[in-house]
């Protein structure tokens, strides 16, 4: 070979690398680790919901393929089972916390952030001891792993060394000592392998977490995950218990059912360790803190309009009669059928239609086969015009706030999507 | 007065805007194919279709379809001279008590006007909106699969 080819075939062959491999070594028998070790791990996996990122709808579990839709383009979840061609078979131990800790493959390329790495570098050696037992000891599945489709310069996976050198930040969870145990615990959780904000803090436009905004809100497949902190749009303040049943069941009596990317959440959270869960919501309630005078009025007031069946007039009102009030009025106690009063909503108080819109068209499903919660989808029995009569209405009556100015612009991208 | 195309009729109604369409077909039109379910969009009993596409008719109100096309059971076929998917879930045997029929014919149709040819995990998720209490869901499935190869 030409010397000049060889110089170009190890630019191109290293411009990806960020370490050395680690060397291939098959993983150890299920009968190598302790099965109380596995079950560990089966629990931290249910926190990490690692399974919804790495799954494809109808697939095999944690064999990848499901695509994850973002502004620099769609990422498609990795094979992470134990398979030694497609899958993670020949990641020794090391290997995997690496990975985990400085976002870097077996191979020594550098991994996107939509795997995140940010988060999972505050975890513990025990912890991610037992996500490699658990992750080692699944069904191999031959599954091959579908490239990225990123938009250019996103696509070039050797940037990724600049990013992280401006932005990721590697360090174990520092625990704060004038906290409680479980405060601490849940900051570990939420911070760590929860990687709540992943979703809920907004990013700059590359991406990175923009830290001093930490759970103001941010972006998730197409919808907007609302602040957590003291800019909470929930009508009714959360409190702790409140935010342990929603989290285990995705149902609260006074607040939003989860819904969208917040819906494998709950299902993996069900199977989380109760005071997992618990400290989860303590530190969650400790964040947005205790409410304002203010914010207790609002509540108040929402409370009320939830009981009031008064209405105003005009078309949006008269789809919501239609469509909605048959469920929504009768308030959750009532039954099977029961939903919140929408005074109580989330989606109606955050600053985009985009949530209240997908409820709206794509209703709220259980995955095929699975029990849980359910909202029909009015995508085919409301036309355009009247989905924006009903957004209009319930933003106003409910949302108690201004008008939305990104209405057409939303449905048009969520039609788009259905089509 | 409210005027709705169903089956192909211009229908004038006087009812409130506000009626489930449900309503109006079954105590106005005295087409009671549809049928009420749970009244709340959750099991798929009042299924029929609107510019081709299933929607639960007691969570639509009539005033959602001035100008929109609606068809319903009665609109696919008759005793004598059944449509296809009708005549399918007939050859299969479907129906057991035959409450949720009507409406899991209609969702099958409106898959089968857009996907001719849907694999069985599309027949699946298309009709799981569907509830049917006396569990002949295979023989639902087989009949929608065979409504697909009789186009």
């Amino acid at each position: 070979m030409r010397p000049f080819a060889v110089i170009l075939s190890t630019v191109a062959v290293c411009a990806a690398c960020a370490a050395d491999p680690v060397a291939p070594d098959a993983v150890p028998a299920r009968s190598s680790f302790d099965p109380a070790l596995i079950a560990k791990g089966a629990q931290l996996a249910a926190i990490g919901n690692c399974q919804a990122c790495h799954t494809a709808e109808g697939g095999r579990s944690f064999a990848g393929g499901r695509p994850i839709e973002t502004p620099f383009g769609t990422f498609y979840g990795t094979n992470i089972t134990p398979d030694p061609d497609t899958g993670i078979g020949r990641w020794s131990e090391q290997a995997f916390v690496r990975a985990l800790r400085e976002g870097v493959d077996r191979d020594g390329r550098h991994l996107y952030p939509a795997f995140p790495y940010e988060y999972y570098t505050r975890l513990t050696d025990e912890d991610i001891h037992a996500l490699y037992a658990y992750i080692a000891t699944r069904e191999p599945v031959r599954a091959q792993n579908r490239p990225h489709e990123l938009r250019a310069p996103f696509n070039l996976r050797g940037l990724l060394g600049t990013w992280k050198a401006l932005y990721f930040e590697r360090g174990a969870f520092r625990p704060d000592a004038v906290r409680d145990a479980q405060w601490n615990r849940g900051a570990y959780l939420v911070n760590g392998l929860g990687h709540c904000g992943a979703c809920h803090t907004p990013r700059g436009v590359l991406g990175a977490e923009k830290k001093d905004q930490a759970f103001s809100g941010g972006v998730a497949e197409g919808w907007h995950g609302p602040a957590l902190n003291t800019r909470s749009p929930a009508p009714v303040p959360w409190t702790a218990e409140q935010l342990f049943k929603y989290l285990r069941t995705g149902l609260d009596d006074t607040h939003a059912i989860a819904a969208g990317p917040m819906e494998p959440v709950v299902r993996n959270l069900a199977r989380a360790p109760e005071e997992d869960v618990r400290a989860m919501a303590a530190y969650l309630e400790a964040l947005a803190g205790p409410p304002s005078a203010e914010r207790r009025k609002k509540a108040d007031v929402a409370l009320a309009q939830a009981k009031a069946a008064s209405r105003a007039n005009g078309r949006g009102a008269e789809v919501y009669a239609g469509t909605c009030a048959a469920c929504h009025d009768r308030g959750r106690e009532a039954g099977s059928g029961g939903a919140l009063p929408l005074a109580l909503g989330t989606a109606m108080t955050i600053p985009t239609s985009s949530n209240l819109l997908r409820i709206t068209l794509e209703g709220i499903a259980p995955p095929e086969g699975e029990p849980g919660r359910s909202m029909p989808g009015f995508a085919d029995a409301l036309t355009d015009g009247q989905v924006k009569d009903l957004a209009g209405y319930i933003r106003s009556e409910f949302g108690r706030a201004a008008a939305w100015t990104d209405v057409d612009e939303e449905l048009k991208k969520i039609r788009e999507e259905r089509r | 007065m409210i005027s709705l195309d169903v089956n192909g009729k211009t229908q004038e109604l006087d009812a409130d805007p506000a009626t489930p369409l449900l309503y109006v077909l079954r105590d106005h039109l005295q087409l009671n194919g549809a049928k009420f379910g749970c009244g709340l969009g959750q099991c798929g009993a009042c299924t029929v279709l609107v510019d081709g596409r299933a929607v639960f008719s007691c969570v639509t109100p009539i005033s959602t379809l001035a100008g929109r096309r609606i068809t319903t059971l009665e609109g696919l076929g008759t005793p004598e001279k059944p449509g296809r998917v009708q005549r399918a879930f007939i050859a299969e045997q479907a129906a057991q008590c035959g409450y949720c029929i009507p409406g899991m014919i209609m969702q099958a149709q409106a898959l089968l006007e857009r996907t001719p040819h849907p694999t069985g995990a599309e027949i699946r998720k298309h009709m799981s909106g569907n509830l049917c209490r006396c569990g002949t869901h295979m023989r639902i499935l087989r009949a929608v699969e065979r409504a697909a190869r009789e186009t």
